[in-house]
């Protein structure tokens, strides 16, 4: 099937200091890249999960797409249609096919809106008279599982599970074929998690919707997406299919990230690997490849020549030197060569 | 420490540090009173760690905040006693218990910015905390920055001129770890030290807590709602549920033998101890019971439980031990649940049946 | 199911007592609220039926003797050209009260214009739009006023204009930053994310979260803009005799008060129970609707 939407060498910066500091200070280059040649693909029917720590950009990403921050170069194909450069305006009909859900379930909706307000702005937005609202408020609201009480509450009202509930009935109001959820588990308790995956994996079924999932949270990629990718720093350091990424990771970081995941089980005490100190700041990228200040494979090499994306197997790609599980069985990174280093902090 | 309040305990045992004694606090609203703990009974032993676990609005962050004194204006304490090393702190004047705070014991925050001003580097910060102390301000600043080091901070002798924006925030909570260590408390209360955390920072935090605990000896109350950090750092545990403590005991005991039903459906509903890939999660369907100016009858659980039966409309269950049925607040795993009682015996129903298949339409609330 | 039984009485709960309601009952467990609001209907009360209740016409002459003590004739006694000082206190409300209102609505309608637009335009606009701003405020109002008197000549309108423009900046600030605040908030880039363009972000969005506290902080500017009136009439800069005025009533009794303290006092009391009256009634407003200040959540 082709492609949704489709993503090639996006890169997205930020200025990040003003004209004349940057003059003052003689900074050649007062920008910040939050994302570095990023590419990927979202199939209708399929989820694409972006995973990474806070700072690696998979935030911005979304709001990228979303036409909500400009890209610096790069394209971006929405059913065939280049989106990057667009006006606002322009890009206002492409926001009925592509819809976006916040972080934070109540503080996304508007406070001062009813949930029969909120879940039919859309059509108002949009310009779409011809619907009977009170039909379609009900409609939304039966399709994500919420009572018809709810109507008349607002945003403060609602737990954080019911907001997200409302959250999912605006996005899906215009029919759209391209959802992207910003953590939709985000402060949502573990027993109301489950509620909001299994009615996104229903609704997906359902519509054949192409989804966007970005999460820190591991638990919830490997259970809602087809296919996941890893960022660092801006950068995709690994992709593939979900199953893949997970039974076999091929970048030491997602190594870490996989292993950081502690178990809910007192008697797994598990050999963790772990990444040294802290992620570094944006504006002193490290050079050649990102995660060698803190990578447990680290060697001098890594900090002289960028590493370039290798393919593993058919559709799982990783941009490291020295790649973990590789299939001769073998771990490169535990040759001592003088250059590895011990990776536990102290 | 004054004779009147350890005449008060005298079956305190020798290896208790704190014990919370029957506490119910309810807070004021414009609508009402809130009843947002009731009869909290818990125990911990000097050197151990327990985890508090539940869900939001269940009274875990509260527990923690009326332990050290610090709720907000219209919290009100109705009824029981804390007691540290055998004193109730609910006795003490304002005076008494500042005192307590900074040299018995002392507490981390979810955010740690919470407990740094901006405007003062680490280092005032941490000479600051010793102020008890006599020591020439050069011995402190020393001792600060062996502390710093300590806790995983880098080069501490020069970012300890550093003020708190300049770190990220995994290195503000070492910091706060570090200040929260420097006053060798008894007891150190954590407040879902890692939440804000990401998850390689969050286990580097609680690598430094389990190490710490082991080096200086001292006792962690530590809060969280994220079961596998429970799991990894904590010897006992204690779940609570919308006010009350529904079930305690070591961390095998509720980590492989859950007695309540709530306990049970809680880890089935982390996605973490689900292996296979799977598009329906189990969740616990309904909502948390409203506590405005009152609590509902009978077991607190009922409305969410699978297993609900007459007894639990009408009846609020005691403190059963998991082991032997018999009604004991002193065991050592016990669970508010009146299936643990051997009366209700061939009610038993094979475990894990519970919510699989992830029901979400049936949560529709 | 019975969890759902749960939540439908929750949401029941939720919708009784509706929120003004809610609002009410606070407003009267605060006793210096009611009396603030007792004080402020007695005032606009009065205003608004001053032509039904005054015993006189305020402007006519000798309807007593001259500075007269206060009779049954005359409730509060007569100035110096023997008119009813009650009839004129009464009268001097309604000025007041238009001139409060006017320049107000002036000062609101204006200072939320140009806030929003600072607040969420692009920056050079908000820079420029600050420093004009700033630069008014930093104007002395009594210079500005004289200057504008010198220009206008003293009238009712004269008055409504100083007072406006002094009060637009104030306005404009807190609109601004308020705005600023709410510009980065989610909620906000989920409207732009779903399509809704400026117009819609600024009057469904933005400005139903800013109004409130801007109301309640105009309640409690309604006393400097009365007090300011009362001054400019005072000083011969506000309205011309012989339209009465608090500030001319207290002008006038103030050349004779060695002949009678009356007129003094007749005057200066209503300014003064105003003030209270808006000022306690301001203040219980902001602790009703502002939830952080509030001290039993």
């Amino acid at each position: 099937m082709s492609a949704l939407l489709e993503v090639e060498n996006l890169k997205v910066r930020f200025r990040s200091m003003g004209m004349l500091r940057a003059l003052a200070t003689r900074t050649s280059d007062p920008y910040i890249d939050a994302v570095c040649d990023v590419s990927f693909q979202v199939r209708p029917g399929e989820t694409l999960g972006l995973v990474g720590e806070s700072g690696s950009g998979k935030s911005t990403i979304a709001r990228t797409l979303m036409g909500l921050n400009p890209a610096h170069s790069g394209s971006i194909r929405f059913d065939g249609q280049e989106l990057s450069g667009l006006s606002q305006r322009a890009y206002k009909p492409y926001r009925r096919d592509m819809a976006m859900m916040f972080q934070d379930p109540v503080g996304s909706l508007s406070p001062r809106l009813t949930v029969r307000s909120l879940i039919t702005e859309p059509f108002q937005v949009h310009g779409i008279r011809d619907r009977n609202v009170d039909a379609e408020a009900k409609r939304l609201l039966e399709m994500v599982g919420l009572s018809e009480d709810f109507a008349q509450r607002f945003p403060h009202q609602l737990s954080g599970g019911q907001a997200r509930r409302v959250g999912v009935a605006r996005a899906l109001a215009l029919d759209p074929r391209l959802i992207i959820a910003d953590e939709p588990t985000a402060g949502l308790d573990v027993s109301v998690q489950g509620e909001v995956i299994n009615l996104l994996a229903r609704l997906q079924e359902e519509l054949g919707i192409g989804m966007l999932v970005i999460t820190h949270n591991l638990n919830v990629v490997r259970h809602i997406s087809d296919e996941m990718a890893v960022m660092y720093l801006g950068r995709f350091v690994e992709k593939g299919p979900t199953e893949e990424v997970f039974h076999r990771p091929r970048h030491p970081y997602t190594e870490v990230l996989l292993s950081a995941n502690p178990e809910p089980d007192p008697d797994a005490r598990l050999e963790r690997i772990e990444a040294r100190g802290d992620v570094p700041s944006l504006m002193q990228r490290p050079q050649a490849c990102e995660f060698h200040t803190r990578c447990p494979k680290a060697r001098e090499y890594c900090s002289q020549v960028d590493p370039e994306v290798t393919t593993a197997e058919e559709g799982h790609t990783f941009r490291c030197h020295f790649p973990v599980n590789t299939p001769e069985g073998h771990d490169t990174g535990s040759r001592a060569d003088g250059t590895g280093r011990s990776f536990r902090p102290g | 420490m004054t004779q009147a309040s350890r005449a008060m305990t005298p079956n305190q045992d020798a290896d208790t540090l704190l014990e919370v004694r029957n506490l119910s606090l309810d807070f004021g609203s414009p609508k009402g009173r809130i009843h947002a703990l009731r009869d909290i009974s818990l125990t911990v032993p000097k050197g151990r760690i327990v985890g508090v676990v539940g869900e939001s609005g269940s009274g875990k962050s509260t527990l923690a905040y009326a332990i050290i004194r610090l709720l907000a204006e219209n919290a009100l304490i109705t009824q029981g006693e804390i007691f540290l090393d055998g004193q109730d702190l609910l006795r003490l004047t304002p005076r008494q218990m500042r005192d307590i705070r900074g040299q018995r014991m002392s507490m981390i925050f979810q955010d740690p910015m919470t407990s740094l001003n901006r405007v003062l580097t680490v280092g005032d910060h941490m000479i600051d905390i010793q102020y008890r102390d006599s020591a020439p301000k050069e011995e402190k600043r020393r001792r600060a920055i062996e502390a710093l080091g300590r806790v995983g901070i880098p080069d501490p002798e020069s970012r300890i001129r550093n003020y708190p924006h300049q770190f990220s925030g995994g290195m503000r909570q070492r910091i706060c770890i570090a200040m929260a260590m420097l006053v060798e408390p008894a007891l150190l209360l954590a407040d879902e030290p890692t939440t804000a955390l990401d998850a390689t920072m969050e286990v580097q935090i609680i690598d430094l807590l389990q190490r710490l605990q082991n080096e200086l000896g001292c006792s962690i109350l530590f809060v969280s709602h994220h079961l596998g950090t429970v799991a990894e750092l904590c010897d006992d545990v204690v779940v609570m549920y919308a006010g009350e403590v529904v079930e305690r005991g070591s961390v095998r005991d509720i980590f492989h033998k859950p007695g309540h039903p709530y306990t049970q459906a809680l880890l089935q509903c982390d996605p973490g101890r689900i292996r296979e890939k799977t598009r329906r999660l189990p969740t616990i369907p309904g909502n948390v019971p409203n506590l405005l100016n009152r609590v509902p009858k009978g077991c607190i659980f009922k409305t969410r439980c699978p297993y609900v039966f007459d007894r639990c409309h009408e009846e609020h269950p005691p403190q059963y031990d998991v082991a032997t049925g018999r009604i004991d607040t002193e065991a050592a795993h016990t669970a508010r649940c009146h299936l643990r009682d051997p009366a209700e015996e061939s009610r038993d129903i094979e475990e894990g049946h519970l919510m699989k298949g992830g029901n979400e339409e049936e949560s529709r609330s | 199911m019975s969890a759902t039984d749960t939540t439908r009485s929750e949401a029941r709960q939720a919708s009784e007592p509706s929120a003004w309601v809610q609002h009410w009952r606070q407003l009267c467990k605060n006793p210096l609220g009611l009396l603030g609001l007792f004080l402020v209907v007695l005032m606009v009360g009065s205003a608004l039926l001053a032509d039904f209740i005054v015993p006189y016409d305020p402007t006519q002459v000798m309807v007593g003797p001259r500075l007269g003590p206060p009779s049954w004739q005359n409730l509060m006694g007569t100035d110096q050209l023997g008119r009813d000082t009650f009839s004129r206190v009464i009268m001097g409300g309604q000025v007041a009260l238009i001139v409060a209102l006017a320049s107000l609505t002036a000062a609101l309608s204006l200072g939320l214009l140009l806030g929003l637009i600072a607040g969420f335009g692009p920056r050079w606009l908000d820079n420029g739009l600050l420093l004009v701003l700033d630069s008014v405020r930093a104007f002395p109002v009594i210079i500005f006023a004289l200057a504008v008197v010198t220009l206008l000549g003293p009238s009712l309108f004269t008055v409504v204009f100083v007072v406006a423009i002094t009060s637009i900046p104030v306005y404009a600030r807190v609109v601004r930053t308020q705005t600023q605040a709410l510009r980065d908030h989610e909620y906000v880039l989920a409207e732009r994310a779903m399509g809704a363009g400026t117009g819609r972000i600024l009057g469904v969005h933005i400005l139903p979260n800013v109004i409130g506290p801007l109301l309640i902080l105009a309640s409690m500017d309604v006393p400097l803009v009365i007090a300011l009136e009362a001054g400019l009439s005072f000083l011969g800069m506000g309205v011309r005799p012989p339209t009465p005025s608090w500030g001319t009533i207290l002008n006038n009794g103030y050349n004779y008060i060695q002949n009678s303290p009356w007129p003094v006092i007749a005057g200066g009391i209503p300014i003064i129970l105003t003030t209270l009256g808006f000022t306690f009634l301001g203040e219980a407003l902001r602790d009703i609707f502002d939830p952080k200040l509030r001290k039993d959540l």
